[in-house]
């Protein structure tokens, strides 16, 4: 790992594209920055997990990913839903725990959804995205669709025996995944390779059969080509690719954490020469792709999209109480008494 | 494993209650006569119909579990179907309870109709938080359905304390989960046909001591709706409510007390959750006395509710308090003694029917 981001080509894409990428990492910084801020201000039921220095993962994944494909995320999955589509607003209002989130107030931070942007919910349990993302590949194997599915868990994910479970079902089914370990050094509080037997997730996947690569999640050019390369195998009926992506969150495993593990100057190092957006606005500037002036813009896009959505949560009423023990089962429509 | 030897006990074994079981089979048409049964399937062949109906009817249904394509389960609940639809249907998995799941949700919410087939329903701790955290939670928290079958053979037989728990209780105390709990095969491949015609998550348990047990099954579109009670047999004096294996007990031991004037309605619950309080009750108010026959456990066990249920739908019905007749609370052992000692049998059934149906006041209280 740790090619600097200079070193790889710009992929063959539109320059819209290259810029509409940096706008949504720009748009996940921005958001996350501001929710981090309301969290710690007591608006979000619960508090939230920042992926503030991960935005290249997110982005770089799902514009590798058709229209139709599905991916699942982990508890920290705002970059994972915003990248796929789903609204700041809707997000917002959902982490608020109001009617007008995207979940109508049932899912909140760890549990986001849009079925129709193909993102197969966030998902509280480590390691318990993957299983979806595992069954949606066998029910579009089975159905005989085109559509691949890529499922994220974390470094502390791969020390979950599931996580392994699904590797290797997939691996022997040949099924259309696309497995993304999302490594940001640390599980919860835990430096992670203090505790992974071996030292080293790629190799231990690799155990099960199936193509595994280290990512420099830090370059969201890195991440978008190795993910479409697993895509297109995936997609062609070769089955899955594991993709183990180095990256690093600025923040602590939630919102207002006192850090103890880690030191400052280890932040501050990342943030500063290893900061994805920085290192894509630097490139997209020196190829020519990307003016300061439209810089400015994307920023100034960001920000005013993040206040619209800091507005419509605080402004969007409350879920009606009476609802909540409504759609538990159609077989089951909620008996008992609530009070 | 058992060897070639134990197979042949226990299968000799399941062969005598099934035997046993069609005499006096519910809504058999010769039940109690004597004569042979008008037996159309057992148990276990029930099952292996509705599942080829279905997979016939609807080519999205698969199955998925250890030992199926061959064997076609360690109940021989899925045998003839691996040759029958080919590997792509019943598909062969490595014994991981947590991956079998885990696709069966993802598959199931793709649009597809899994039945994950965990062969034991023990074996559902290793994939308990796919059950539990995402197949039962899904539609509530994102609006999407899960058509997903969880089939598992349950109840109390031989093998000890890790292949016999009564898991049900878990499952009913899991909003988002339907459980259904058949005692003859009618009810499998109805019961069946419903959970593979919905559009919720189904936990399916099949009692290991009725595998073998003959009965009259329906035809194609003949669908048992879930959460809803059957009146095995109906009685004036005393409502015994029961499911799986304890409708056996419950039908013997209403036989039993019926020359002494005790005319026991017996109940199939068929269906744990939903629970179909409604026809409880009403028998209970008919009744006036209530008998919950369970082998599970009594603590936090499906009895508890089924009782708690009575007691607020028929409170000033009753004559008597609710009877609760249930295992013990302990895990099941080796020894055939010693599980007798742990169970409800006939003779004790008996017994709480005789005390609760000639109890007058509150000198007698439950068993």
């Amino acid at each position: 790992m740790t090619a600097t981001s200079t070193t790889l080509p710009l992929p063959d894409v539109a320059s819209a594209d290259l810029r509409e990428w940096l706008s949504t990492m720009v748009l996940v910084r921005t958001f996350e920055e501001a929710a981090d801020g309301l969290a710690l201000r007591g608006k979000i039921p619960g508090g939230m997990h920042p992926a503030i220095g991960q935005e290249a993962v997110a982005v770089g994944a799902a514009r590798a990913l058709r229209s139709g494909d599905i991916v699942t995320g982990t508890h920290r999955s705002h970059h994972h839903a915003l990248a796929k589509g789903m609204s700041p607003a809707g997000v917002l209002a959902e982490l608020y725990g109001k009617a007008g989130g995207s979940n109508g107030g049932r899912g909140g931070s760890m549990h986001l959804a849009d079925f129709d942007l193909g993102l197969w919910g966030s998902n509280g349990i480590v390691g318990g995205g993957l299983g979806i993302a595992l069954g949606a590949a066998l029910g579009a194997e089975v159905l005989g669709s085109e559509q691949i599915s890529l499922g994220f868990f974390g470094d502390g994910g791969a020390n979950t025996g599931r996580v392994w479970e699904f590797t290797n079902l997939a691996a022997i089914w040949s099924l259309p995944l696309v497995i993304v370990c999302e490594n940001n050094l640390y599980a919860v509080e835990t430096i992670s390779e203090r505790v992974t037997g071996g030292g080293d997730i790629t190799a231990r996947a690799a155990g099960f059969g199936l193509p595994a690569h280290q990512i420099d999640g830090q370059d969201v050019v890195a991440v978008h080509r190795a993910v479409r390369d697993a895509a297109e195998q995936a997609r062609s009926g070769g089955g899955p690719t594991f993709l183990e992506v180095r990256t690093y969150r600025y923040k602590g495993h939630d919102s207002g954490q006192v850090i103890r593990y880690r030191t400052e100057d280890e932040v501050q190092r990342w943030r500063t020469s290893r900061d994805p957006i920085e290192n894509f606005t630097a490139r997209l500037t020196d190829a020519g792709v990307l003016t300061a002036d439209e810089m400015s813009t994307i920023v100034e896009q960001a920000r005013r999209m993040v206040d619209a959505a800091v507005a419509f949560a605080e402004e969007s009423p409350w879920p009606d109480p009476c609802s909540a023990a409504e759609n538990v089962s159609a077989w089951n429509a909620s008996p008992g008494t609530s009070r | 494993m058992a060897g070639p030897l134990q197979r042949r006990r226990e299968r000799e074994r399941l062969e005598r209650l099934a035997r046993d079981f069609a005499v006096n089979a519910p809504n058999s048409a010769t039940a109690g006569t004597g004569a042979e049964p008008e037996a159309q399937a057992t148990y276990s062949t029930a099952y292996q119909a509705g599942m080829r109906e279905e997979m016939i009817r609807d080519a999205t249904i698969f199955v998925l579990g250890t030992d199926l394509y061959d064997r076609g389960g360690h109940f021989s609940q899925v045998k003839g179907l691996g040759p029958e639809f080919g590997a792509d249907r019943v598909r062969d998995t490595p014994i991981s309870e947590a991956a079998m799941v885990a696709a069966g949700v993802g598959a199931a919410m793709n649009g597809t109709r899994p039945v994950v087939d965990l062969n034991f329903i023990d074996f559902s701790y290793g994939a308990m938080d796919e059950l539990v955290n995402q197949a039962a939670k899904v539609r509530y928290m994102w609006n999407r359905p899960v058509p997903l079958v969880v089939r598992a053979t349950a109840g109390v037989a031989q093998g000890g304390a890790q292949h016999n728990n009564s898991l049900q209780s878990w499952f009913m105390g899991t909003p988002g989960l339907a459980v259904v709990f058949p005692s003859r095969p009618w009810d499998v491949k109805g019961l069946l046909k419903s959970a593979l015609r919905g559009h919720d998550p189904v936990v399916f348990l099949m009692h290991k001591l009725l595998t073998g047990a003959r009965g009259p099954v329906g035809g194609e579109d003949d669908v048992v709706p879930i959460g809803s009670a059957r009146i095995v047999r109906p009685g004036r004096d005393v409502t015994l409510a029961t499911y799986g294996y304890g409708v056996v007990l419950a039908e013997k031991a209403a036989a039993a007390v019926s020359g002494e004037g005790i005319d026991v309605e017996v109940i199939d619950l068929r269906t744990l959750a939903p629970l179909d309080v409604d026809t409880v009750a009403a028998s209970v108010r008919r009744t006036g006395r209530a008998l919950v026959l369970d082998e599970a456990p009594a603590v936090a066990g499906p009895a508890a509710e089924i009782a708690a249920a009575i007691s607020d739908a028929a409170f000033w019905y009753l004559d008597q308090p609710v009877t609760r007749l249930t295992g013990r609370h302990s895990p099941i052992p080796h020894s055939p003694a010693l599980i007798a000692g742990l169970l409800p049998d006939e003779a004790a059934t008996v017994d709480a029917l005789r005390r609760l149906a000639r109890a007058s006041g509150p000198e007698v209280a439950a068993s």
